[in-house]
């Protein structure tokens, strides 16, 4: 390996820790942010009448991290929840015609 | 020469579209005869030894051994409490002096084959435990738990005065009965939860197999036992019951006991099994 390729990987691995850490550090903003659109998502899924039961332990576990002042995981949990509560939106929008493919003719 | 060709081409395009445009329609129209039709044959063809009646036992009918099983059940059935109960019940006064018997017709004895039915003035289906307690209500009672106990207890009197009397669901002419029986078929086979089950994915496509250390039941015939006592509830269940407790086990957030849906899948399983014998209340693992 080269000098010049040897640098080139050690500016590489100094960004990716330098980026590491700034997502570690996850402010209250963070999380508040992070959870309001975990919040909407699965109120969007509930306007579909299709919400998990994981999306809200999932907020609730967030909200349980953010009140003990652990916002990493308070953050990290939010942005779980926004996801599940996507995946039930998806769900519930492509099983409008996918029921049909279930159904005994 | 160019059109002698173009020509026929063409009219033979023209009618194959026509000869396919009826075919969409058809699958597209409810026809909730031919679904009933369709919906009981896939169960005889695919359990051939089950005898039609006895498909009411769900998973008691899946195998010889789980058949002796039931035998046994019946003989001290665990229900058994629940029943007495629903009888003193239904005959008891409510304070105003009236009883469940003014609510329903024919006194309530001999009618749960014919619930849920669509009423034409509400505009919706009316299921068994609604109408139930509609009657407290109208008669200055509350309302009933929907999913246990004093629900359970009703409806186990009402489904045993019932026994061996077809299931006998009407759909009136009626576009929105048409429709509340569309939405609860839609809702029937929707996959939902996390764990993108449908009430087909376990009734429809697994009956008979084992999911961990139960036996699922078969659609055909589910509601016809309702209610139920089921061992791992440790108590009498209503379909409410049911149909949260199946909601909540796929990790599906329950909607509320005779919200529209849950009526409407009732109104759907409830029709697709007319014919098979009322055979509730049941007994399940």
């Amino acid at each position: 390996m080269s000098a010049a390729m040897k640098m080139t990987l050690l500016a590489g691995a100094m960004a990716l820790l330098a980026g590491t850490g700034a997502a570690e550090a996850a402010s209250e903003a963070d999380y508040k942010a992070a959870y309001a659109a975990a919040e909407a998502a699965n109120k969007e899924a509930g306007a579909l009448r299709n919400q998990w039961t994981t999306t809200a332990s999932t907020l609730a576990a967030s909200k349980k991290a953010a009140d003990a002042g652990d916002f990493d995981a308070a953050l990290a949990q939010a942005r779980e929840a926004e996801a599940l509560a996507k995946a039930s939106i998806f769900q519930a929008t492509s099983e409008k015609e996918r029921w049909k493919d279930l159904e005994i003719r | 020469m160019m059109w002698r060709v173009a020509l026929p081409l063409a009219t033979a395009f023209a009618v194959s579209l026509l000869a396919l445009a009826p075919i969409t329609r058809a699958a597209d129209a409810v026809n909730p005869e031919a679904d009933k039709k369709a919906f009981q044959k896939f169960f005889t063809d695919k359990f051939p030894k089950v005898k039609f009646d006895d498909f009411v036992n769900g998973p008691y009918s899946m195998n010889e051994d789980l058949h002796k099983q039931w035998e046994e059940k019946e003989q001290f059935p665990p229900y058994e409490f629940s029943l007495e109960a629903g009888k003193e019940m239904f005959s008891k006064p409510f304070k105003n002096g009236k009883s469940y018997e003014d609510c329903f017709p024919n006194k309530g004895i001999g009618i749960r084959q014919n619930y849920p039915y669509f009423d034409e003035k509400e505009g919706k289906v009316v299921t068994l435990e609604l109408a139930l307690n509609r009657c407290r209500e109208a008669n200055g009672e509350a309302p009933f738990s929907y999913v246990k106990d004093e629900m359970a207890a009703l409806t186990a009197y009402m489904a045993y005065t019932s026994r061996g009397k077809p299931m006998d669901i009407k759909i009136p002419s009626d576009p929105r009965a048409l429709e509340a029986y569309e939405k609860g078929k839609e809702y029937f086979y929707t996959r939902r939860g996390q764990l993108n089950f449908s009430c087909a994915t376990c009734h429809v496509q697994s009956p008979g197999e084992r999911i961990r250390a139960e036996i699922l039941a078969p659609a055909l015939g589910i509601l016809n036992a309702m209610p139920i006592y089921r061992s791992e509830w440790s108590g009498m269940g209503t379909t409410s019951r049911r149909f949260t407790t199946c909601n909540s086990q796929i990790r599906g957030v329950p909607l509320s006991p005779q919200d529209d849906e849950y009526r409407n899948v009732e109104y759907y399983l409830s029709y697709v099994s007319n014919g098979l014998p009322i055979s509730g209340p049941g007994a399940r693992p």
